[in-house]
């Protein structure tokens, strides 16, 4: 079969999907159809809407109202059961792995090879190894996956996908934890895959991707269509505009020409293999980016710096004096703050109202002998609310109510409040839609004009370029170079520099 | 539209559910122990009096005990008051009555009324009166007026529950505490026969036996509640420290305290405490309330502020809701634990204190089984076992849902076998009406 007959079969057709929940109409009406042999590519702000379309792909949810066919026949999707028979795979944004389990064990957990009950497990590994080998992993299948990186437990999220021969296969925010290598390795098996006449759902913020990979694309934006296109025919600036449905700036913030004194200096950090002899230094109103693939050593070198976790070797040095960090606390009492990139395992308390979120590394600020004066801390917020556009209705919400870009917007309160000196933000966009990155990226230029180091940590090479006055490049637990002169610094001499 | 709905009516029964369920449970009681009420106390014995008011020679017929003799003594405080005469009051058996009755006949009295309560009206030797003792004269029985009321509601009996779950409300305040933590304390119930042995032999042996005073018990009571708080503090710190589970070292705790009640006491109950100790444990004050359950009350109060208001409960909500966040918020995490172990242990001192004090001494065999009528106080009141979520107002009507529900089944006469079956059940059907298993079902 050529490519034009695979593009006549029409393999999914999602017709007039409604979802209403309490007080959100999640869905108003939207159809999606696709193709064997495509990728479509599903664009809009975090509350669009993208979410709740695929968790009802994935029979997570049932519609309100709504048709779904796959192959010209109509599904009633009961639960998740009945959409992987069906052949869609769904991979999310937060895995679904058994930690304790390897990663043969997952990748054949819904279907084992077996005979009467038992399983073949040699055959298993081989076909695992064969599966992770296409991906382009580099460890045994038999790691447990709690032992294994993000990146590298999303490999074996596409290898189960895989494993289960799925016709449809829908991927959330896929390369939002993957290097650039493994990026580019990830599509070009979408290529592969979709040749071969797989149907893929592809959700990004990153829209540089979409243009490299996917051919149609479709815009939602408060639960409804707003525009399906070909890739080539839409720009990206007038992507923006579709999804948040007004004009922003890319980009556009200014930088601080002459930085101040050094605030801290870490000198020969070392810890087991993923920090070696690193020594950097982080100056007043200055932001220091700090990049490399995931792995390389980034976070570590942030965890040290705030206190979380003890190192080896080295020394760090606050303003001159040499600092004994032992706990986060002391850390904090230092004036070093850390925002961790895993927003919802390490920076927010979910079931809590976002008030208590934004104050807990504050409370003695609105405490008298350990009573907290609860107005004074409202009120506290209510600023940083404003001041920040943090869109909630009420500082009683419970901060897993809100989007991602707020999530991140109250975490970042959270430090603002407490009042520090350096600010080591780890992957501070992870997650966070088009506009609220912006306000993002403006909060922190204007930070660092108040006279904050901060420390910025990133995989978005066009993030880092743009925002940050130095950036160091670690690659292997070691920094390997330092690009002083990043206005005529590219994606690709960093990425030289990243890879080795 | 389901899971709409589902989320609605669970997000309203998550706060309110078990606070129905205590109203149905009360609703149910009421009509179910509804009777014959026959008041006999002082306020009845004067209401009665009242209407005597033209009659001026009365006798009082009564039993022998102390409340008809508290009802006979108001009545006749009464009668002289309205400037009637009492001409005897007769404590004792219908004999006594009859002999009574004949010698006034003797006599010549003319009697106008013989007072009497519902038990005395009843005796045949008030039938047919005016051709038995017609030289009485004309003689009127009467007895205070008799109504319907739910023995439940009664105001001693309402009292009475919360004063019999007093020791497990106190103890599941310190379990609250850890549970929102994430964590669990098995060793209270230990605790509670270990500071009740503790308390008795320090009073026998140190604070001066039965002759002890005041401040030798108060010194007494708050020594054991110390060294209870210092194994609660001990587990607190393996725990947090050497990340052992909780399960575990509150397992060995609880064997280690068990262990120490028999080793304390040789086996054997205390006794050697003087009458005054039982002011804690059954004293009342001056509304009757016990003291029990205003210390109770007192607890609950300042537990509810804590966790509600100040720095402390934050601190526990954030350790129970995300144990990382919280230390990467600077949150002393090993701090936090510590302090609600401590807090348990002390909280189960107190409360082996108490019951030393409602039953005037200490043995070993005390609190057998308690944390988990303890855990299912809590659980009940709709705190998450994974921590991080519920309210020590849940806690209160939790801890008042396992009362009443006893409390019930004694008024209707089930034995205590039948009982624990039926607790369990009514447990599970509790716990499955709360608001956050309603969206499993879903």
């Amino acid at each position: 079969m050529n490519t034009a007959a695979l593009q006549q079969t029409r393999l999914l057709r999602m017709a007039g999907i409604v979802k209403t929940f309490p007080g959100v109409k999640a869905l108003r009406g939207v159809t999606v159809e696709l193709s064997k042999g495509e990728i479509l590519a599903l664009l809009g702000e975090n509350g669009a809407g993208k979410s709740t379309l695929i968790k009802i792909l994935a029979g997570a949810f049932l519609p309100d109202a709504g048709d779904i066919f796959i192959d010209g026949k109509q599904l009633k999707l009961q639960g998740p059961a009945d959409s992987r028979n069906a052949g869609i795979a769904v991979i999310h944004q937060e895995f679904s792995l058994v930690a304790g389990l390897n990663a043969i064990e997952n990748i054949f957990l819904a279907k084992p090879i077996q005979t009467y009950s038992v399983i073949h497990l040699h055959q298993e590994y081989i076909r695992a190894k064969e599966l992770l080998d296409k991906l382009g992993a580099d460890f045994d299948p038999r790691t447990p996956c709690r032992l294994l990186s993000v990146a590298q437990m999303q490999l074996v999220e596409i290898a189960k996908a895989l494993s289960e021969k799925a016709s449809i296969l829908v991927l959330d925010e896929p390369t939002a934890a993957l290097t650039p290598r493994e990026t580019s390795r990830l599509f070009i098996l979408l290529d592969q895959l979709k040749k071969s006449g797989m149907g893929i759902i592809y959700v990004s913020h990153r829209l540089d991707e979409v243009f490299q990979i996917a051919d149609r694309m479709q815009v939602l934006r408060d639960g409804a269509d707003v525009v399906i296109t070909n890739v080539n025919s839409a720009t990206q600036s007038q992507i923006i505009k579709w999804m948040v449905g007004r004009d922003i700036e890319q980009s556009g913030v200014s930088k601080k020409e002459v930085p101040g004194n050094v605030v801290l200096r870490a000198k020969g950090l070392g810890n087991g293999v993923k920090v070696r002899d690193v020594s950097l230094e982080i100056r007043e109103g200055e932001i220091l980016g700090l990049t490399g693939l995931v792995g390389s050593g980034r976070t570590e070198v942030a965890r040290i710096l705030a206190g979380a976790d003890i190192a080896e070797k080295g020394e760090i040095t606050m303003e001159g004096r040499k600092l004994n960090l032992r706990s986060v606390g002391e850390a904090i009492g230092e004036g070093i703050f850390l925002l961790t990139e895993d927003r919802k395992n390490q920076g927010l308390f979910l079931r809590r109202p976002v008030h208590e979120n934004f104050s807990i590394a504050s409370l003695f600020r609105f405490a008298c002998f350990g009573i907290i004066n609860k107005a004074r801390e409202i009120k506290a917020f209510l600023s940083h609310r404003d001041s920040m556009g943090i869109k909630v209705s009420s500082p009683f919400v419970r901060a897993g109510n809100l989007s991602g870009g707020n999530q991140q917007k109250v975490l970042l309160a959270r430090w603002l409040e407490r009042k520090g000196k350096v600010f080591l933000l780890d992957e501070p966009t992870r997650g966070v839609d088009v506009g609220a990155k912006e306000e993002i990226y403006i909060l922190l230029r204007k930070l660092a004009a108040n006279g904050n180091a901060i420390l910025l940590i990133s995989s978005e090479l066009p993030e880092v370029l743009a925002l940050s006055d130095r950036i160091l490049v670690m690659h292997d637990g070691q920094i390997k170079g330092e690009i002083k002169d990043v206005g005529n610094a590219t994606q690709e001499l960093i990425m030289e520099l990243a890879i080795q | 539209m389901n899971s709409l709905l589902g989320g609605k009516i669970s997000g309203w029964l998550a706060g309110r559910g078990m606070l129905l369920v205590l109203l149905l449970l009360a609703v149910f009681l009421g009509f179910a122990t509804l009777a014959d009420q026959n008041p006999n106390d002082a306020e009845a014995g004067i209401g009665l009096a009242k209407t005597l008011d033209g009659s001026k020679t009365v006798l009082i017929v009564v039993r022998p005990s102390e409340e008809d003799s508290i009802f006979a003594q108001a009545i006749e405080n009464q009668i002289v008051g309205q400037n009637g005469r009492v001409v005897e009051i007769i404590k004792g058996a219908p004999s006594d009555a009859r002999a009574c009755l004949e010698r006034l006949q003797k006599d010549g009295v003319k009697l106008d009324a013989i007072v009497c309560n519902h038990f005395t009206a009843s005796w045949s030797i008030f039938e047919n009166m005016a051709t038995k003792f017609s030289g009485l004269g004309d003689v009127r029985i009467v007895e205070p007026a008799s109504y319907r009321w739910p023995n439940f509601f009664k105001r001693d009996n309402l009292v009475n529950i919360v004063n019999q779950i007093a020791v497990i409300a106190i103890l599941a305040v310190g379990m609250t505490f850890v549970i929102l933590t994430g964590g669990i304390d098995l060793s209270v119930g230990a605790m509670i026969a270990f500071s009740a042995v503790l308390v008795a032999r320090l009073i026998r042996d140190y604070g001066g036996g039965v002759d002890a005073h005041a401040p030798a018990l108060i010194g007494c009571s708050i020594a054991t509640v110390g060294i209870c708080a210092l194994m609660g503090m001990f587990s607190g710190a393996m725990v947090a420290c050497f990340s052992i589970p909780p399960f575990i070292t509150t397992l060995a705790m609880m064997l280690i305290a068990g262990g120490m009640a028999y080793l304390i006491s040789d086996g054997q109950s205390i006794d050697r405490v003087p009458e005054s100790f039982m002011w804690l444990g059954r004293g009342s004050t001056l509304m009757r309330i016990p003291i029990a359950v205003v210390l109770t009350a007192i607890i609950y109060l300042i537990a509810h502020l804590a966790m509600t208001r100040t720095v402390f409960g934050r601190y526990v909500y954030a350790v129970g809701g995300n144990r990382e966040a919280a230390r990467l918020s600077g949150v002393s995490v090993l701090g936090v634990l510590v302090l609600v172990y401590t807090l348990s242990g002390a909280l189960a001192g107190l409360g082996g204190v108490v019951m030393a004090s409602q039953l005037k001494s200490g043995a070993p065999t005390y609190g057998h089984m308690y944390e988990l009528y303890v855990i299912a106080a809590v659980v009940v009141g709709g705190t998450s076992l994974a921590g991080g979520e519920g309210k020590i107002t849940g806690t209160l009507i939790g801890a008042l849902i396992l009362a009443v529900i006893q409390n019930g089944m004694n008024l209707l006469g089930f034995d205590s076998n039948t009982q624990k079956c039926i607790l369990g059940g009514v447990l599970l059907l509790a716990i499955l009406l709360d608001g956050s298993r309603l969206k499993l079902i879903k």
